[in-house]
């Protein structure tokens, strides 16, 4: 959030600073004001104000001990300022009360507008929970997540979303209209409603995710960042809902989904070879998985599990897909994977949230403990029961099967309408390298 | 916060099964609680009829504008906290399940 400065002037320690600020911060900072002013738009234009102020002053001043308290004080005082001169005959009574509010709330924590259901807790919690409403679209949860939360600048969202930077900006304000106008509560949903938001917000994270996992374009660079913020965003809701309630079944998801990312991202060096071509799971080198992500991702899963309120309770499907993801890695090669295991775990997570993908991918972790034969049964249902129509991994992971029963013309033709079906050219390029290994052998009788 | 609701039918919505349309039930909460002003089914776009004027001239024709045609079944103005609120209102409505409910709040007026 360091705005349109030339940054040329900035010392390098300003810079991180100024930098390690918009990251860690940012949330704190806007959902304070936010809850202060009710005011999203009067809330923004402050935080930057203070950020802008913060160029300058740390320059010349030196860098406060506090940075967050630093750019909360400048921002309360930018939002006194505004009210003042903006204040009008007919709404200066709701800006007087407003600015008292600011001007009062030193140490004491302001209680006059909590409801009266709400825990008294971390602004950052509602602030995250209202960005990710479902009354707003799906962009605009992303956007005003990724500004309001992570502190990405309009410019730096608009970049990683290919959008002009006046696009997104729109975007911005018609995401708080909305909040403003249809009158979207500021604030941690109630216990009823908990579970249905927390698992919105989980989605708008790994929806983030999953856009910088899975490019492979030249802008790799800003799409990794993406995945990083969703990491990030993941490990502050984590902490927060771990400070709200210890032993929910949102924190335990929460934690279900940072283990998830974690693992994921740990393997982002192996995923591709040099020319850019997809590495599957069991060619990756496993020397290039990033050691400390995985061994976070222990931790916080097994976290997860022990947080459980009552052994009764089975895990939910982010904490299911991370066990599974943690399976394969933490095998040190593919051959010792407990596939068994991710064959249980399959099951049950095809128990909470059924789905043709997820049955797929249980035929291939049967495949891989009890044999091919066993897992093709499985996908010829999968293929009878229509429901995976179009879907080029079901004729590949087919075709993958029957390679390794050597029925290698049964498994060419099965390429072959994989790559019809594939959705992009990095997946036509990995099909037409298993076609040519499968394609049939030569006549003796060719000519030189 | 004042919301007005469109009850609307939806021909992508689960069949309609009398037995489970608890209308009543919902007019009585909502009432009691004191959060509808008022609200009523709307008879069906075949009784509808269309004004405009145009160049300063009426012109009234039979039908409902096209757009809306048979999809606004009935209307309610609630009055509540916040959207989560309208929701929760909203949800309870037996029309959720048979068709869906739309969720417009009333411009308020700067005093």
């Amino acid at each position: 959030m360091t705005g349109t400065r030339s940054d040329a002037q900035l010392s390098p320690a300003v810079r991180k600073a100024l930098a390690e600020a918009s990251a860690t911060q940012t949330a704190r900072v806007v959902s304070t004001l936010i809850r202060m002013t009710g005011n999203w738009d009067l809330a923004e234009d402050c935080v930057q104000d203070a950020f802008s102020r913060a160029v300058t002053d740390w320059s010349v001043n030196g860098i406060p001990p506090n940075p967050g308290g630093w750019l909360t004080t400048v921002a309360k005082n930018r939002a006194v300022d505004r009210l003042r001169r903006s204040a009008t005959e007919a709404s200066a009574l709701r800006e007087v009360a407003t600015i008292q509010r600011l001007e009062g709330a030193a140490s004491t924590p302001d209680t006059t507008d909590l409801a009266d259901d709400a825990p008294i807790d971390d602004d950052r919690l509602s602030l995250i929970f209202t960005c990710c409403h479902p009354a707003l679209s799906m962009e605009a949860r992303i956007a005003l997540t990724l500004r309001t939360v992570a502190g990405l600048t309009t410019a730096e969202i608009a970049r990683a979303f290919l959008v002009p930077e006046a696009t997104m900006a729109k975007r911005l304000v018609r995401a708080r209209a909305k909040i403003r106008d249809a009158a979207i509560p500021y604030r941690v949903p109630p216990a009823r409603l908990l579970p249905s938001r927390a698992a919105g917000v989980f989605s708008v994270i790994y929806l983030l995710f999953n856009e910088g996992y899975s490019a492979t374009d030249s802008t790799t660079l800003t799409r990794d960042s993406l995945a990083w913020e969703a990491i990030r965003l993941a490990r502050l809701i984590a902490e927060l809902l771990g400070d709200l309630d210890g032993a929910s079944p949102e924190l335990a998801e929460a934690r279900g989904l940072l283990a998830l990312m974690l693992f994921h991202h740990s393997r982002s060096a192996s995923r591709t070879d040099a020319n850019g071509d997809v590495v599957t799971l069991e060619d990756q080198d496993r020397s290039r998985w990033n050691a400390d992500l995985i061994a976070e991702g222990v931790v916080v899963l097994r976290a997860a599990g022990l947080g459980a309120r009552g052994a009764a309770r089975p895990p939910g499907p982010y904490q299911l897909q991370a066990e599974i993801a943690r399976c394969h890695a933490t095998a040190p090669d593919a051959g010792s994977t407990d596939f068994a295991r991710v064959a249980r775990l399959y099951e049950a997570l095809a128990r909470v949230s059924p789905s043709p993908v997820i049955d797929l991918n249980h035929a291939v972790a049967v495949a891989m403990s009890q044999g091919p034969e066993a897992g093709l049964v499985l996908l010829d249902d999968l293929e009878r029961s229509g429901t995976l129509d179009g879907y080029y991994l079901l004729p590949a992971a087919r075709a993958d099967l029957l390679r390794r029963l050597g029925r290698r013309t049964e498994a060419h033709a099965s390429y072959q309408r994989a790559r019809e079906l594939a959705p992009s050219e990095v997946e036509r390029r990995y099909l037409t390298r298993r076609l040519s290994e499968t394609a049939p052998a030569p006549s003796p009788h060719t000519k030189e | 916060m004042e919301y007005l609701l469109f009850i609307c039918n939806d021909p992508t919505a689960p069949e309609y099964v009398a037995a489970e349309d608890n209308i009543e039930e919902w007019v009585a909460d909502v009432d009691s609680r004191g959060l509808r002003h008022t609200g009523n089914r709307l008879r069906p776009a075949s009784d509808a009829t269309t004004v405009k004027v145009r160049d300063g001239e009426l012109v009234v024709s039979d039908g409902p504008f096209a757009e809306t045609k048979d999809w606004i079944a009935g209307f309610d103005l609630i009055e509540c906290d916040d959207l989560d609120q309208a929701i929760e209102i909203a949800a309870k409505h037996p029309m959720a399940r048979f068709g869906s409910v739309e969720i417009r709040p009333i411009w308020e007026w700067e005093g």
